[in-house]
């Protein structure tokens, strides 16, 4: 292992990625990219759903009803539907995501004192959605319902009591429930494997395809060389990188940051070896290029998008599911990253997430040296 | 003409299926993702792990705790005896829902006060405490009621008999039992169609060029729509073929209900194939290199498929990006997708959607082949 050597392999490969000034951009864009994506574009915070209505009463109480609906943030009335129909229209070219429907003796039965039905028509495509426009329309009407029995007990005399039960929630971590604050710590994880699977997996593969790699061969350059050489510029871009999110973060989308930074960036670190580790092994295998980038976006992006919990709780997988996230550093990271930004748990909490990425970015690290010969064949 | 064709058709489909990776990639991956796509992506939430600090072990807070053990949608794991446990239980990440009665809860139900719940919630993740709040809500509301009920009856059974009340009808269409992975399937069947034609066409036309080929090409008699048709077709046949198979995979696989008419759901594809294939030639005549063509393949796909509503609605989205979502191809494609596998509606519904891809389709297909014809030149 020569310095000098490692050094020129590393300043070509540094060149190479600086001359290429779209490369450059991208490297440096992406993340602030994925970033805005993320943080614009992936949100669940559900307000205003259209919906339709078709009161078959017309009474003051279906209106009464209704209008509990129209003054309510989370639902935006779009239409009224005159039969069956055209509710039906609505919800099949998508205007609407549910219809609600009075039925024609709802007064009567409330004057009668019978149990009285609203009918929800959803549209169940979208089922998150749909669960939450359910939660919402029970909430409404179980107000309007106690609000008539209160009345009604009212005028029959009777003392009028409160609720017997209010439910008093905190939130934890992310007190507003905002979507950004919960996705975008994750994002950093996305940005760390999209580098190290796109651009490494391509070094190697593109030295074999346009046949450098026998005048590198030829050098006499390492292995550990070459590898070292190949992977440290894009280690420095990925630290790079790792600072733009966590300040776009930080300033831009405002979502807290309770852990140290020192946990950040060294989490980071040991993240950003896993997966050029792995961007290298895959692109001495392919020695393709499209191979390489399509087999290294299955074996980092995909985990780390899908698998992490980033976006979907592992909890919520099938079993067998849950057991292979343990076999995927992407799952720890994550995890650190969400302690680090929303929960700022003490140390002792991080070492269960900490221990497993050091053993693989170990293993990784040793996998691709091993891998990696200088062999024409 | 078309003997020049078909030698270039020959050539193409050489290429692709000679190279034992190349072949993989066409069909493994797509299938992998969906598979892995379609266990890991849900937003369902069962089985929330919960505790349960009770202090005033009366009946009454027995019975409401019993509410929430009877309920599938919590999983409550242990009984805390002291307050303190609460917030490491949290912070360990060993529960996401913490119910905690205080003393003095059946008291203050006897004299006809408010007895409040106290919840904590695990917001790290913002779905899942949303939705996880949502049903402690409904499960605290029954017990109020039927609580409340009980009373009345208690003071006087006549009254009882006679209290109207409204109740929520719910009715989800299309996913009646509100599943995931009936939302999910059908969106990975358009997204992976994206990513493989987008990246394969892409990388087609570089390669080519990266190598020097395409010079070679060109001194040929080859013109340049030939080229280009040579170029396109394999990989529209290869995309059909691949749309096919991933959606046969993920209905069969998943029990996904496909209710429309399959030629509404081809004749989509087909429109939606087209506008992939423009991007993908665009994508190859901006591109000297196939790194290049990755990453920028890399920055189209990305937004398109987070922007297109695949997981997440778009009408959470701010205004702004909501109309950026038209350009996206994918847009069209999954509402089709939705409509012919959940909602079985017909051209009557889905015409509007087809007709923007067919406009989007010529239109990309228009400038790739004009810039097309300046990178030749």
């Amino acid at each position: 292992m020569s310095f000098t050597r490692f050094m020129a392999i590393a300043r070509k490969e540094l060149v190479q990625v600086l001359r290429d000034s779209r490369s450059l951009t991208i490297v440096l864009v992406m993340p602030i990219v994925l970033v805005l994506l993320f943080g614009y574009g992936v949100s669940l915070d559900l307000k205003h759903l259209p919906i339709y209505v078709y009161d078959r009463d017309g009474s003051q109480q279906s209106q009464d009803l209704l209008k509990r609906f129209q003054s309510n943030e989370y639902f935006d009335i779009v239409g009224v539907a005159g039969n069956y129909h055209d509710l039906t229209r609505a919800l099949d070219d998508g205007r609407a995501k549910m219809g609600v429907v009075i039925p024609w003796d709802f007064s009567q039965r409330l004057h009668d004192g019978r149990p009285a039905s609203v009918q929800a028509l959803i549209d169940g495509t979208d089922d998150n959605t749909a669960n939450v426009l359910i939660g919402y329309a029970q909430g409404v009407v179980q107000g309007y319902s106690s609000g008539i029995q209160l009345d009604w007990l009212r005028d029959r005399g009777q003392i009028a009591q409160p609720a017997p039960v209010s439910v008093e929630t905190r939130t934890w971590y992310n007190e507003d429930l905002e979507s950004s604050a919960f996705i975008i710590p994750g994002v950093l994880a996305l940005v760390m494997s999209v580098i190290g699977a796109f651009l490494t997996s391509l070094t190697i593969a593109r030295e074999w395809e346009r046949g450098t790699m026998e005048q590198l061969v030829s050098t006499p350059v390492s292995p550990l060389e070459i590898m070292l050489g190949k992977l440290v510029p894009y280690f420095l871009i990925g630290m790079v990188d790792v600072i733009i999110c966590a300040l776009l973060a930080l300033y831009w989308f405002h979502v807290p940051f309770r852990g140290s930074f020192l946990t950040l960036m060294l989490s980071s670190a040991m993240f950003l070896v896993v997966v050029l580790s792995l961007g290298f092994f895959i692109s001495v295998i392919a020695k393709n290029q499209l191979a390489a980038s399509q087999i290294s976006l299955l074996a980092t992006f995909l985990p780390a998008f899908l698998l992490s919990g980033f976006l979907y709780a592992i909890e919520q997988m099938p079993v067998v599911l849950q057991w292979i996230t343990r076999i995927l550093p992407a799952r720890y990271y994550v995890s650190i990253l969400k302690k680090v930004f929303l929960k700022g748990s003490p140390a002792a909490l991080l070492y269960a997430d900490l221990v497993p990425l050091a053993i693989f970015t170990i293993v990784l690290a040793l996998l691709a040296t091993r891998s990696f010969h200088k062999r024409l064949t | 003409m078309l003997a020049r064709l078909k030698q270039m058709l020959i050539k193409e489909f050489i290429q692709v299926f000679r190279d034992k990776r190349t072949r993989f990639l066409l069909f493994g991956p797509p299938i992998i993702q969906m598979l892995v796509f379609g266990y890991a992506a849900t937003f369902e939430i069962r089985h929330v792990p919960t505790v349960v600090l009770d202090l005033d072990h009366s009946q009454e807070s027995r019975e409401l705790v019993s509410r929430f053990t009877s309920s599938e949608y919590f999983d409550v794991q242990h009984q805390l005896t002291d307050s303190r446990q609460v917030g490491d239980v949290i912070d360990r990440g060993k529960a996401t829902v913490a119910l905690q009665i205080n003393a003095g809860f059946a008291e203050a139900l006897r004299k006809g006060q408010t007895a409040p719940l106290q919840v904590i919630v695990d917001a790290t993740n913002s779905n899942t405490a949303l939705i996880a709040s949502g049903y402690v809500n409904q499960i605290a509301l029954g017990f109020a009621r039927s609580y409340q009920e009980d009373r009345i009856n208690r003071i006087s059974p006549q009254l009882s008999e006679r209290i109207p009340s409204v109740e929520l009808e719910q009715r989800p269409w299309y996913n009646p039992d509100l599943r995931s992975r009936w939302f999910f399937v059908p969106g990975i069947v358009g997204s992976l169609t994206l990513v493989l034609v987008v990246n394969l066409t892409a990388f087609a036309v570089v390669r080519e060029r990266e190598i020097g080929t395409l010079e070679q090409i060109m001194v040929t008699p080859i013109r340049p729509a030939e080229f280009i048709l040579g170029k396109t077709l394999p990989f529209f046949l290869i995309g059909l073929f691949d749309v096919s198979l991933i959606a046969f995979v993920g209905t069969l696989w998943f029990q996904v209900p496909f209710r429309g008419q399959l030629l509404v759901l081809l004749v989509g594809a087909i429109l939606f194939l087209l506008c992939m294939l423009g991007v993908g030639l665009l994508i190859s005549t901006v591109s000297a290199t196939q790194q290049q063509a990755m990453v920028t393949a890399f920055f189209f796909i990305m937004p398109a498929i987070t922007f297109s509503g695949f997981g997440f609605p778009i009408s959470t989205m701010p205004r702004w990006l909501q109309y950026a979502t038209y350009a996206s191809p994918l847009r069209y494609f999954l509402i089709v997708l939705r409509g012919t596998y959940l909602k079985g509606v017909g051209m009557d519904i889905l015409w509007p959607q087809m007709l923007a891809m067919a406009v989007l389709g010529v239109g990309l297909l228009t400038t790739a082949m004009l810039r097309f014809h300046k990178a030749i030149d």
